[in-house]
């Protein structure tokens, strides 16, 4: 069962949180796991697809970085595992930029990606980002088409019925639906809901609106809350 | 009206086979005019030869026995010399209808002038049916008249039968009557007949012979045609890439031979292009998986770096610019290797385009905005002329800024300081972006060589940004990948300028670009075109600090 949409497995006091290194290249799990100690994370190092799993649910982290390349059970398999038990946010590390890498990835449910070689700062960039989406807001509801937001309570509501989202897509709904009146380009969602400064890849925005898509919408061949505006991006709808 | 004229014009030069038909027709058309021609003229002048002998002959036994029977005669009387004549003449033209020859026994006029009615008795023109005297011309009867000879003459009588008379004409003396005129008229009108059935059995045999001819070259064109368009369109279908085509071989005759000689070598070529294709796939597939694999440990390295660099104060100054030195090669070799990494993915044929409808000039702003620093540092202004409403094209916007950022860098590492004018022109077709700077510039011979890899304008420049050498190859890849055009002007000493210009629609092929790569205002000087072969003057103005 997936916990409430967002909470955080078991967030520790301080800001900083726990994180999950899945790579099979010990060097550089290494390396991440001193930059990240340096940034005062609490890391936990798994080296075999297999047992990323297990490792997942005895760490309990707040982000996972996953190395889409490992021995065994597969970067991709890893992530959709994770992601039929929990909405914890995912960044990939992949080697490869390729469309079909990157898509594949984030449809088997990561959040987000970073493309080795990756500065250690933009690494830091993506696990901070991804930290902050799952933090404590004030109290707000939000209402859009016939959906129910509670910010404060990570939850979305349609008719009393709870509905599933990860802490990524959930800020993306709040980002749109707090402007329904306004037309978001992607590069605009990306800096928004991502935390890129300058415009990365598009795909992430797409990917991620098809599959919140898929979760909050009737029908999501003809999406009536995440609307298409053709030659901008993606509005909320219907006003 | 045209169209009629041009269609057989096209096959005429189009196709071999209609060639050698049409001529070979055309030249069997000629040879049996000539030779029916000539046969009939010969075949009918010997039938008139034959024919005019014939008559002669006959005419000079008639009038022989015509004159004889005159002589003959006892009885003197007018009457009596007008039923004599009447008998001669008729049983000169002999009898039933199969009659050769008609016959007309005429009075002489001087005879009929000069001569006393009462001592000489007049016999009255005698003629067979159908003829009257008008019908022997006037020249004949006078050449007749003044000659003892027999004189003859083809005469068209005009008698129905539409063919010629051959009219022979004699003297004959009557008794106390005088000198009369016998003609004998023999008609040609089963000559005639002849050469008709004749020319018409020519005219059916040649054309039949003309068909004939035309259809065995056109059998004989395709025989030897068929297999050489074969031959074509297996070659077509070859340099499409459908390697393996190949002819058919039946027989062992010289067509067999081609046949057999073309699937070898289109053999031989599969196999060199399977094997350059194989190799190339190798090679790209190398420089792939290179790139790959480095990464990881790049990323390692970089990341040790990067906290080397961090506690560089920690260090003494020896170890502190080592680890400042490691860092800034790390970020080079890291631009090398994702370019590395980007060409590669060009060669393999795995770019993919993803254009979304984008307004260019937002996309120029973003460019300028990121290069903004870079270009303050190097003291050049960068100054932006654009239309006020949006230049929206189907782009693929990660791409058209890597092209921006890399031109503009380029100017402004190039720049000299100057200034660097950005502009966006678009018209209803195509949107064009022109990036112009006024440093180094190039030589125009230089010009086709600035998209190469790791090419140099000057290989002892120093490397100040530490760029790949690969940017503008990808630049060039990624307009291409869009159906755009990359543009290069320059100059020596009056700096460069690049114009991108993209379809506004993806998959629309560009004809004229908005913004011409010769920068408005420019004039060739004319000291410029000796330039090249006196260096001095070329190298004062660019090799200036």
């Amino acid at each position: 069962m997936l916990p409430r949409a967002g909470a955080p497995a078991g967030q520790t006091g301080g800001m900083k949180g726990r994180v999950l290194v899945v790579d099979d290249d010990t060097a550089l799990a290494e390396m991440l796991q001193i930059v990240l100690k340096g940034e005062g994370f609490e890391t936990t190092v798994c080296s075999d697809g297999d047992e990323a799993l297990a490792a997942f649910r005895a760490a309990r982290p707040d982000v996972v970085l996953l190395d889409l390349m490992l021995p065994g059970t597969d970067g991709m398999e890893v992530c959709r595992q994770i992601r039929a038990e929990s909405g914890v946010p995912i960044v990939m590390l992949t080697a490869k930029s390729d469309t079909v890498d990157v898509v594949l990835g984030l449809e088997a449910g990561a959040d987000d990606y970073v493309v080795k070689p990756f500065k250690p700062k933009e690494l830091v960039a993506r696990v901070r980002a991804r930290l902050r989406a799952s933090g404590e807001r004030p109290p707000e509801t939000l209402r859009i088409g016939d959906l129910v937001v509670d910010v404060a309570g990570h939850s979305v509501r349609r008719d009393g019925r709870s509905l599933p989202l990860t802490p990524l897509e959930f800020e993306l709904l709040v980002t749109l639906a707090r402007k329904p009146w306004q037309a978001f380009s992607r590069e605009l969602l990306l800096e928004q809901v991502w935390g890129y400064r300058h415009a990365a890849d598009t795909r992430l925005v797409n990917v991620h609106v098809q599959r919140l898509r898929s979760k909050i919408e009737r029908d999501p061949e003809h999406p009536e809350i995440v609307v298409t505006v053709r030659g901008v991006g993606y509005r909320a709808g219907p006003l | 009206m045209r169209r009629v004229l041009l269609r057989p014009l096209a096959r005429w030069r189009s196709s071999l086979q209609t060639r050698v038909v049409a001529l070979t027709t055309a030249l069997g058309m000629v040879v049996v005019l000539g030779v029916g021609t000539f046969l009939l003229d010969g075949i009918a002048e010997g039938l008139l030869e034959d024919r005019q002998r014939v008559a002669v002959a006959d005419a000079a036994r008639s009038a022989a026995t015509a004159q004889s029977q005159f002589d003959a005669a006892t009885s003197t009387s007018t009457p009596e010399l007008e039923q004599l004549a009447g008998d001669v003449v008729s049983s000169l033209e002999g009898a039933g209808p199969d009659r050769v020859r008609s016959v007309l026994l005429l009075r002489t006029p001087q005879t009929a002038g000069g001569a006393d009615p009462v001592t000489q008795p007049v016999v009255r023109d005698v003629t067979s049916p159908g003829l009257s005297a008008d019908s022997v011309p006037a020249e004949l009867r006078a050449a007749v008249r003044g000659s003892d000879v027999q004189q003859l003459q083809l005469v068209d009588l005009r008698d129905g039968s539409g063919a010629p008379s051959l009219v022979v004409g004699s003297t004959v003396t009557l008794p106390r009557a005088g000198q009369y005129e016998l003609y004998l008229v023999y008609s040609l009108a089963s000559e005639q007949a002849t050469i008709g059935l004749v020319r018409a059995t020519f005219i059916g045999g040649g054309l039949a012979l003309v068909v004939l001819v035309g259809a065995v070259a056109w059998l004989v064109a395709r025989t030897v045609v068929q297999p050489v368009r074969d031959a074509a369109g297996t070659a077509e279908r070859l340099a499409a890439g459908h390697l393996d085509e190949r002819m058919r071989v039946r027989g062992s005759d010289d067509l067999a031979r081609l046949a057999r000689g073309f699937n070898a070598m289109a053999a031989g070529l599969q196999e060199q292009i399977e094997q350059l294709e194989e190799l190339s796939r190798l090679q790209r597939r190398f420089v792939s998986d290179v790139s790959h694999e480095l990464r990881t440990p790049l990323t390692t390295i970089r990341m040790a770096g990067e906290v080397l660099h961090d506690a560089r104060a920690d260090f003494d100054p020896a170890v502190a610019r080592s680890a400042e030195l490691l860092m800034t090669q790390l970020e080079r070799f890291d631009t090398l290797l994702s370019d590395l990494l980007e060409i590669s993915r060009f060669d393999a044929g795995a770019a993919a385009l993803e254009a979304d409808p984008q307004d260019v000039r937002a996309i120029v702003h973003r460019v300028v905005d990121f290069t903004a620093q870079l270009a303050e540092r190097r003291g050049s202004e960068v100054r932006v002329s654009e239309p006020h409403s949006p230049c929206t094209a189907e782009v693929d916007s990660r791409r058209i800024e890597r092209v921006l950022r890399n031109l503009l860098g380029n100017a402004v590492e190039h720049g000299e300081a100057r200034p660097i004018e950005v502009t966006v022109v678009c018209d209803e077709h195509a949107v064009a972006v022109g990036v112009r700077d006024h440093g180094v510039g190039l030589d125009p011979t230089q010009l086709p060589r600035v998209f190469d890899r790791f090419w140099r304008a000057d290989p002892a420049r120093a490397r100040t940004t530490g760029g790949s050498g690969l940017g503008l190859a990808i630049a060039l890849e990624d307009t291409r990948l869009h159906g755009g055009w990359l543009e290069v002007w320059g100059r020596p000493g009056r700096g460069c300028h690049f114009v991108l210009t993209l379809p506004r629609q993806a998959g629309r092929s560009l004809r004229a670009s908005p913004l011409p790569v010769v920068p408005a205002g420019w004039r060739e000087p004319v000291a410029a075109l000796p330039a090249p072969v006196v260096p001095p003057a070329v190298g004062g103005g660019s090799g200036a600090p």
